[in-house]
């Protein structure tokens, strides 16, 4: 009863701290997107690097977060930003690449190699087959791997207010510090609650992508 | 016209080279089929993948019309020929329409044209464009996406196509007609054809020529006629498979065999007169009555005529059979058979008889081909006549 009074009391503050939360996540998972799915696609032409860059991108992953933010606060601090947004985005973003760039890397590889032949015996230059064949067919996975990297960083996201960074996460930290467990409920409870909303908007929204042709196969397979 | 001139292709692979396709040079003559057959691992694929450059040459060049192929841009020359691949690969994320269209787009052409083209190709392909242009690969049967397959090869009219085991994968009825359409097909479009193939009825079926392969090297190349009348070697011969007389059937026509030499009567004649002719051509079972017009009307048996008097139109027996100078030989021996008889007259388009065709006749035409040295097989490409 405490807690929802709590809630209710707070509404205002929770819905900023929320968008707060979502507009960081959004962005550095964005940033991730944009970085993520090229690399995913380049190291597809060397198995080597592709080991390399794969192999990178999971030992970053068991960086738990807190030492991450650590090792980052005296390198930021050279530039002034050792705490607060910079580096919560930052962390976001390095985690964020390992589901993406792996399902890229995956999807594309799996590309039936008759469509590949198929693709290169129509005359489709490398840039055409990418876009016309192996990237639509490609899309269902590399958004399953962004879905995953945000539900993934909505939890690291609320660790960053530690470093100031703002979010849901600032009702937990202070829940802790001041013994509030109706603020560190609440906090908790909203996490988790983005958490499950986002996610099934991204699977509605990785639905919309697929291409139809491959929806109706997955139907009828 | 597709040329190979000395077309070679080595494979590095742990275990060392592999010579998959060894100097290949060959002539597909414009208009044509040729299959290149043979066993699993012969370098068939190899060979034929080398011309659109999936498959690189280690040497050897490939000449299309004429043109040396060896400076030509890899997309431009994919995009001027035709590919059909066994796993069809349609593009799932595409419409019947947009798989159709891709190579006209690929090539610039404005939208109308290529709709348009598309619908002309669906017609061919016997599939209705209204029913199938806006459909999805996967709502298609493996027969219909394989017609779209050949579709989208033939959508820039290419005036080459490859086709590697085009028709493997469907279902045996469906294969038989698929390949029917398919020659129907040719016979207006006229593309210069390779055609990749491990079974050999399909070659006979299909080819204008037959390219036998063994490990990597060409080692026959004819008409299927004479593939299976004169195989080259020991290898050529037990892959045709020891029915291979049986199959020459399906090739050779009424006409190649007929004998114009058969004696008849007309009705007016009198039994005495049947008779007298049936022994003057020694003929065993029987002679034909045939009209003014000289349509068969029946048969006067020898028995009848030894022992019977009066005029032929009086004791007709009935004609079981009659077969046409384009009739195919299988169609001849199963009749044969089927009524245990050793000859047939044959009619001509307007149903005249204008000969007859024995048994001694076809195994003789079929057997003086197999003695050995009749035929130089390398030296062939259009059939022989004996
Ligand atoms: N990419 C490749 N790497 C190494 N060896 C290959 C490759 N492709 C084909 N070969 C080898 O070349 C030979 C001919 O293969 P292929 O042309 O596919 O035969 P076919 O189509 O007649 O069955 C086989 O021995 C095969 O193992
Ligand atoms: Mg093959």
């Amino acid at each position: 009863m405490e807690l929802i009074q709590y809630a209710l009391d707070n509404l205002d503050l929770l819905g900023a701290r929320m968008l707060e939360h979502i507009a960081l996540v959004g962005v550095a998972v964005g940033i991730a997107t944009l970085t993520g799915v090229p690399i995913g696609i380049a190291i597809t032409k060397n198995e080597k690097l592709a080991k390399g860059v794969l192999y990178a991108a999971s030992i970053i992953v068991t960086i738990p977060s807190i030492a991450l933010f650590g090792i980052m606060i005296p390198v930021l601090s050279l530039i002034g930003q050792g705490i607060g947004y910079l580096p919560a985005v930052i962390a976001v973003l390095l985690y964020s690449q390992l589901p993406i760039i792996r399902n890229t890397y995956t999807a594309i590889n799996n590309v039936d190699p008759a469509l590949r032949e198929a693709a290169r015996g129509v005359g489709m230059s490398q840039n055409q087959r990418l876009r016309m064949v192996e990237i639509p067919l490609a899309v269902p996975v590399i958004m399953a791997g962004v879905r995953t990297a945000v539900v993934l960083n909505i939890g690291v996201m609320a660790i960053a207010a530690y470093i100031g960074a703002g979010g849901l996460g600032t009702f937990i930290s202070r829940g802790i510090s001041q013994s509030d467990p109706r603020q560190l409920i609440a906090g908790a409870i909203a996490v988790s609650l983005l958490a499950i909303i986002v996610d099934f908007a991204l699977l509605a929204l990785q639905k919309r992508l697929t291409p139809l042709g491959m929806e109706r196969a997955a139907e009828t397979a | 016209m597709i040329q190979l001139d000395n077309l070679t292709k080595v494979f590095d692979t742990p275990k060392g080279a592999v010579t998959a396709a060894d100097n290949i040079s060959m002539e597909v003559p414009a208009g044509e089929i040729c299959i290149l057959l043979g066993p699993s691992g012969c370098g068939k694929t190899t060979t034929l993948k080398m011309i659109n450059r999936i498959i690189r040459p280690s040497s050897g060049k490939v000449f299309i019309n004429g043109e040396d192929t060896t400076g030509l841009d890899t997309q431009d020359l994919r995009r001027n020929i035709g590919y059909v691949i066994q796993q069809i690969g349609l593009f799932p994320n595409m419409t019947i329409e947009d798989n159709i269209s891709v190579v006209p787009r690929l090539l610039g052409w404005d939208k109308t044209r290529y709709r348009e083209r598309a619908r002309e190709h669906m017609d061919m392909i016997a599939l209705d464009p209204d029913a199938f242009l806006k459909r999805y690969p996967s709502e298609l049967s493996g027969g219909q996406q394989q017609r779209i397959g050949v579709a989208r090869a033939l959508a820039a009219d290419p005036p080459v196509m490859l086709m590697d085991e085009p028709f493997g994968a469907i279902d045996p009825i469906n294969r038989a007609v698929i390949q029917d359409e398919f020659l129907k097909m040719q016979q207006e479009l006229k593309k210069t054809i390779m055609f990749v193939s491990h079974d050999i009825d399909e070659a006979i079926k299909m080819g204008d020529s037959v390219a036998v392969f063994r490990e990597g090297k060409l080692v026959q190349y004819s008409t299927p006629d004479d593939l299976l009348a004169a195989p080259q070697n020991d290898f050529v011969e037990s892959f045709l498979g020891e029915d291979r007389a049986l199959k020459r059937l399906n090739l050779v026509r009424v006409r190649e065999v007929v004998s114009d030499d058969i004696g008849t009567v007309s009705p007016g004649d009198t039994l005495e007169t049947a008779l007298a002719r049936i022994d003057d051509y020694g003929y065993q079972n029987a002679i034909l009555v045939v009209n003014d017009k000289r349509q068969p009307v029946g048969l006067i048996s020898r028995a009848l005529a030894r022992t019977t008097k009066g005029f032929c139109r009086d004791h007709l027996q009935n004609v079981s059979a009659t077969v046409s100078l384009d009739d195919d030989l299988r169609k001849v021996a199963s009749l044969m058979f089927a009524q245990d008889i050793t000859w047939l007259p044959c009619v001509d388009a307007k149903g005249r008889v204008c000969g007859q065709i024995t048994q001694r006749a076809m195994t003789h035409h079929l057997g003086s081909r197999f003695r050995p040295g009749t035929t130089d097989a390398s030296s062939s490409h259009v059939a022989t006549e004996e």
